[in-house]
């Protein structure tokens, strides 16, 4: 059994193990060992990141069923907010290194390539989610109203799994995986419902 | 714009230049860094610097030979420099049939030695919207052609790349339908910019660049530009291309570069220059508009994308 000051304790280490790649990557951009194309580097190795953050996310959430494991739902916030951080980075390394603040060539972009319009829609409902992250938004909304906004994190979860898989021209097993795994999660989460229909009523 | 880099080579000009560039090549591996190999590349610049246009520069040879699509050794740009080392290209033949007064096959050292080896510093534009300046050497294609004697009711010309999963680790998954195959409008293929290359900065072809023999067609995608050649086919019909028969909504047949006409994923409007910060403007036909858009002059280019 695990116990919630467990849990907390390895929140510090917790906190640099994910911080430290975007630190690393930072450093090889700059002194230039991100091999031969480093701004393309940069963006997937951050958005590969951002999604496998939320898919853990996801996980947290599922795995906190599991009785030893209940207490692990105390590092839900942080991931999930880390999973912002590294999108942040992702799309800000998109409009900054790779498009030059390009406004106009961004926006059409967005619109016209679905790929990018799907990352981006995912980007935009995460706003809400990381700007509800603290312990007095959850009072000021009640529980209900937040936990309502926080089901965002679905769409979010297969928005950005798709931008994953539109991106990729052939062996699309990665993002299939990916996929997978958020399929499996939510159909979970439906099965849990159905089974204790009293509880949700 | 002028033909970049046709300055020709005499077969054994070129012969004793590699011979030397090898011969300099051991001795820096003797020093073990393998980056020092690279710089000896650069040592000879200005055979091919000097036709170069003022807007372009050669990128290294490190940049040429790191970062390469080519599936059959693996999906990731730096797979083909890492997985192709068991490769072996010689000895080699390329099998010509179809529409040909005989088919047959021929010994490439055969080849070359019906031919005139060239240098060619060409823009290679990736649908990816991504670009290099490289320095091939290689001979146009139409003196093979000439050596097939096609029928004249022969209209296109097929390639095909070779397939051996044992060497090559890509090929081991159906990540796309092997072989890779490839084709060219006649008029295309017996344009004097289309060139076999056989090597680069005066080096065998690398493995990872698509050695002995590919394709280098620099101002279509290049996708088009297939590596590793075993056999050439003459039809009269247009041939399957790998990429379009994956994904025909994305892909076309004659996959000229061209900024107006976008890919569902990736804008062509601009590229990235391997090695430069900023975006640059793509140029209609990656600029070889003087040299190939009479062939194009009664196509509509948005629909024969």
């Amino acid at each position: 059994m695990f116990s919630t000051r467990n849990f907390n304790r390895s929140k510090p280490v917790l906190f640099i193990l994910i911080l430290f790649p975007s630190l690393l990557w930072a450093y090889q951009f700059v002194t230039g060992n991100l091999g031969v194309n480093p701004i393309e580097k940069l963006m997937d190795e951050l958005g590969l990141m951002a999604l496998r953050l939320i898919i853990i996310t996801l996980m947290i959430t599922t795995l906190s069923n599991i009785k030893p494991l209940k207490s692990i739902v105390v590092l839900r916030r942080m991931i999930g907010l880390f999973s912002f951080y590294y999108v942040c980075l992702h799309f800000s390394t998109y409009i900054i290194l790779d498009h030059f603040l390009d406004m106009q060539f961004i926006i059409q972009d967005i619109i016209k390539r679905p790929f990018i319009t799907f990352g981006f829609i995912s980007f935009l409902f995460l706003i809400p989610l990381a700007s509800t992250s603290t312990n007095n938004m959850i009072k000021r909304l009640g529980f209900k109203l937040w936990k309502k906004i926080h089901y965002l994190i679905y769409p979010v979860a297969i928005l950005a799994s798709m931008h994953f898989y539109v991106l990729v021209r052939a062996d699309k097993t990665e993002p299939v995986i990916y996929m997978g795994i958020i399929i499996l999660l939510l159909l979970h989460r439906i099965f849990k419902r159905l089974t204790r229909p009293q509880l949700a009523q | 714009m002028k033909i970049l880099g046709s300055e020709i080579t005499p077969y054994k000009t070129y012969l004793n230049r590699r011979k030397f560039i090898k011969g300099s090549l051991a001795s820096a591996m003797l020093a073990t860094i393998t980056s020092s190999a690279f710089a000896n590349h650069d040592s000879d610049l200005s055979i091919y610097t000097k036709n170069l246009n003022e807007n372009d520069k050669l990128n290294s040879y490190e940049e040429i030979t790191t970062y390469n699509n080519f599936y059959e050794f693996g999906t990731h740009k730096k797979h083909p420099h890492l997985n192709s080392g068991n490769f072996k290209p010689r000895p080699w033949t390329i099998k010509i049939d179809g529409l040909v007064k005989k088919p047959q096959t021929f010994d490439l050292e055969k080849i070359l030695s019906n031919v005139t080896i060239e240098d060619r510093v060409y823009r290679l534009r990736c649908v990816e919207a991504w670009s290099m300046v490289i320095p091939w050497q290689g001979f146009q294609l139409s003196e093979l052609i000439k050596m097939a004697e096609p029928l004249s009711s022969a209209k296109y010309v097929q390639f095909v790349t070779v397939f051996r999963p044992e060497e090559m680790p890509g090929q081991q998954k159906r990540t796309i339908i092997w072989p890779y195959r490839e084709g060219l409008r006649m008029d295309e293929a017996m344009n004097p910019l289309t060139i076999l290359a056989t090597g680069l900065y005066g080096h065998e072809m690398p493995n990872q660049n698509g050695a002995p023999i590919r394709l280098v067609v620099p101002w279509k995608y290049g996708f088009k530009s297939i590596k590793s050649i075993v056999e050439i086919r003459f039809l009269d019909t247009q041939p399957e291309t790998s990429w379009e028969t994956l994904a025909p909504w994305e892909y076309g047949f004659y996959a000229n570069v061209n900024p107006n006409v976008n890919h569902p994923r990736w804008s062509q409007g601009t590229e990235r220059r391997i090695g430069e910060f900023k975006r640059r403007e793509t140029i209609m036909f990656n600029g070889y508009e003087e040299e190939v858009a009479h062939l194009y002059k009664d196509l509509d280019l948005t629909k024969f994308y």
